[in-house]
């Protein structure tokens, strides 16, 4: 049997699960809020061309607008300064094997939990790895904060100084680029970055040295808490919009059924 | 609906009523004031009529009051009190007699005047008390004429900014039955929000105009209880035609100011027609908040002005949708604001609390169009003498006035 058979059995008995870390496109899901002074991230938007009437007697369907990082979405190279001039830096040129890669997910949610300011480091990775192994390379490094069973008030968290969310500083990063070989880094949380990162050194390190190095980024993902800490395969196919900063897209992990 | 066919110098008389500004026809020739409106001077036969400013008062010589009529409208408002008043000038008026006036005796009895559109969007003329009486304007006839916020149900649709808060909480104490606040993105946080929540009979309803299923869903929960439907929401960027990077900013201004309106039109207009005759608190009133550059470009906020040049054009065509069923269209006229999109701006600039304090005192006289503030007010004076040199003042010194 070859691998791919033996896969469409597993799934076909549930051997193998299928699971859905995509947020629905919903308008009134929160987007990223930069200062008024920036261009803003344009929320999800849907006008009806005809339902079953005059307009279209029997047919139902709708116009959609959003930004490339709107909802649950991929960030690639080219979104970020430092990856501007990478080759094959954009959502259309990526080459699609990134898209389907194992995942390991790292579960800090209680200490997110406690601190809504929580900063990943290395040596939080590090330490996990001590439980967990070592992160494979080419894999997806997904961060579990449980930040995406939050209402949509708590979940941006905007306080008078900006939005209050965990992330990555850049030791953590780094790690994980350099020591480990990640294809990409996934949360929860709005951005890849923390909250208060601008104040970081430097600046959104999860996305300047990410970007930077050609990795990937995916945000808003949910359901993480039903991911094993290793083993599973996340498929991530974003739109092949043509020079896409990035892109909405659905999110699925594979997971194998503990024996 | 009142009788609507007028000729073209009644519908001037009408269009000056809509501002709350009672003129006559004054003939350039003789000096002989006429009314009812007319093409030629009854005195001397000239065509000279100009429209000028009237003194607002004369003399009931004679009222009656009408029990019965053939006409639709008022059969169902009967009893009704109609009069001939002796203006200043001498000429005679018919007017709607305010009940608290007294019967005229020997000599006729001291009036004070104003003028009112009526259900068919008509200029009339009403006759008040010289002194204000106790809650004359509750009064059924005068009432009828005005569309007073009192006991009314108001929707500000945004009020996340100081003007929205400030037209809330002032329609309120205008004596406002119950104000629905508007609030877009409830995640996003704006102060003032809390000051709002104690606040009585004012209810923070879920509302982004530039989304169709919000503003859909808010009609269908509040749409039959909107009495007065005041459209705050707004957004501008400064910026010109040329200079700006992109359409970004100037397509979220148009999807606020011009699709966002057409939104609210959409499913709050049916719903507020059907109810224009629903008792004393009915629906009476759609109130638009318009830049006055809405008439002439003004190239430091190019984009903004194009959207409500947009939003006016869009308002006029509602206000023809609106007059089969006696809903007024408010256009409230304004300079710039005193918030953070016109910081770079000198002053004089509207503040909320004026902004507010107009709006409603337009509402109580029944206002069609209102201009605030000293800025709005030069720029409308001067368009109305002549756009194109408006458009040229505009242009030159980027376009301070």
């Amino acid at each position: 049997m070859t691998v791919l058979v033996q896969l469409a059995e597993a799934l076909a008995s549930q051997k193998v699960k299928t699971i859905d870390l995509t947020f629905t496109l919903d308008p009134d899901f929160p987007v990223l809020v930069l200062p008024p002074e920036f261009g803003q991230c344009q929320p999800f938007r849907v006008e009806e061309v005809s339902r079953y009437d005059e307009r279209g007697p029997a047919w139902y369907w709708r116009n959609f607008t959003c930004s490339e990082h709107t909802g649950t979405h991929f960030d690639a190279p080219i979104h970020w300064v430092s990856g501007k001039d990478l080759p094959d830096n954009s959502v259309d040129t990526i080459g699609v094997d990134a898209f389907v890669r194992p995942a390991v997910v790292m579960d800090f949610s209680v200490e997110c939990a406690a601190d809504d300011d929580f900063v990943l480091t290395a040596d939080h990775i590090a330490a996990w790895e001590q439980t967990h192994g070592e992160i494979p390379a080419g894999s997806w490094a997904l961060f579990r904060s449980d930040w995406s069973r939050r209402s949509p008030e708590a979940y941006l968290n905007l306080k008078e100084d900006g939005a209050h969310s965990p992330g990555p500083d850049s030791t953590a990063i780094n790690y994980l680029i350099e020591q480990r070989d990640v294809v990409g880094f996934g949360v929860e949380t709005i951005g890849t970055d923390a909250g208060q990162a601008q104040h970081f050194d430097p600046p959104y390190p999860a996305h300047a040295l990410l970007h930077g190095a050609g990795r990937y980024g995916l945000q808003c993902l949910r359901n993480l808490n039903q991911l094993p800490a290793t083993g599973a395969v996340i498929l991530c196919a974003p739109l092949k919009i043509k020079n896409g900063s990035g892109s909405p897209l659905r999110v699925l992990a594979l997971v194998e059924e503990s024996t | 609906m009142p009788p609507p066919a007028r000729s073209r110098a009644g519908l001037a008389f009408s269009a000056w009523a809509a501002r709350g500004e009672f003129r006559l026809q004054v003939c350039g020739d003789c000096g002989t004031t006429s009314y009812p409106p007319r093409d030629v001077c009854p005195n001397c036969w000239s065509s000279r009529l100009e429209w000028q400013p009237a003194a607002p008062t004369g003399r009931l010589l004679a009222d009656t009051v009408l029990h019965t009529s053939t006409n639709v409208y008022f059969r169902e408002r009967m009893p009704w009190r109609v009069g001939t008043v002796e203006h200043e000038s001498g000429v005679a008026l018919l007017a709607h007699i305010h009940s608290d006036v007294p019967t005229p005796a020997q000599g006729g009895q001291p009036v004070r005047l104003t003028v009112r559109t009526d259900k068919s969007g008509q200029g009339v003329i009403v006759a008040l008390p010289v002194e204000d009486t106790p809650h004359m304007n509750d009064e059924k006839q005068l009432r009828e004429l005005s569309a007073s916020v009192r006991h009314r149900r108001v929707l500000i649709t945004d009020v996340r900014t100081d003007f929205g808060q400030a037209l809330a909480l002032k329609v309120r104490e205008a004596g406002a039955s119950r104000v629905f606040a508007g609030v877009a993105e409830p995640w996003k946080p704006f102060p003032g929000r809390d000051a709002l929540a104690t606040a009585d009979h004012i209810e923070q309803v879920s509302l982004d105009v530039t989304q169709g299923d919000s503003v859909l869903e808010l009609a269908g929960a509040i749409g039959g209880k909107t009495d007065i439907l005041i459209n705050t929401a707004s957004h501008v960027r400064p910026g010109s035609t040329v200079g700006r990077n992109g359409l970004t900013a100037a397509k979220d201004e148009m999807e606020t100011n011009y699709f966002g309106l057409l939104r609210l039109l959409q499913f709050f207009g049916p719903a507020m027609q059907g109810r224009a005759a629903d008792g004393d608190n009915n629906a009476v009133c759609w109130v638009n908040l318009l830049s006055i550059y809405a008439l002439s470009n003004w190239p430091a906020y190019a984009t903004t002005s194009a959207s409500h040049a947009a939003a006016l054009s869009l308002a006029q065509g509602a206000r023809a949708d609106f007059q089969p069923s006696g809903i007024k269209v408010l256009n409230v006229f304004h300079g710039p604001l005193e918030s953070e999109w016109y910081q770079p701006v000198s002053p004089p600039k509207v503040t909320p609390a004026k902004l507010a304090r107009v709006v409603v005192d337009a509402l109580e006289a029944g206002l069609e169009e209102k201009v605030v503030g000293d800025i709005a007010q030069d720029v409308m004076a001067r368009w109305q003498e002549n756009p194109a040199v408006l458009e040229r003042e505009l242009t030159q010194d980027g376009g301070a006035l």
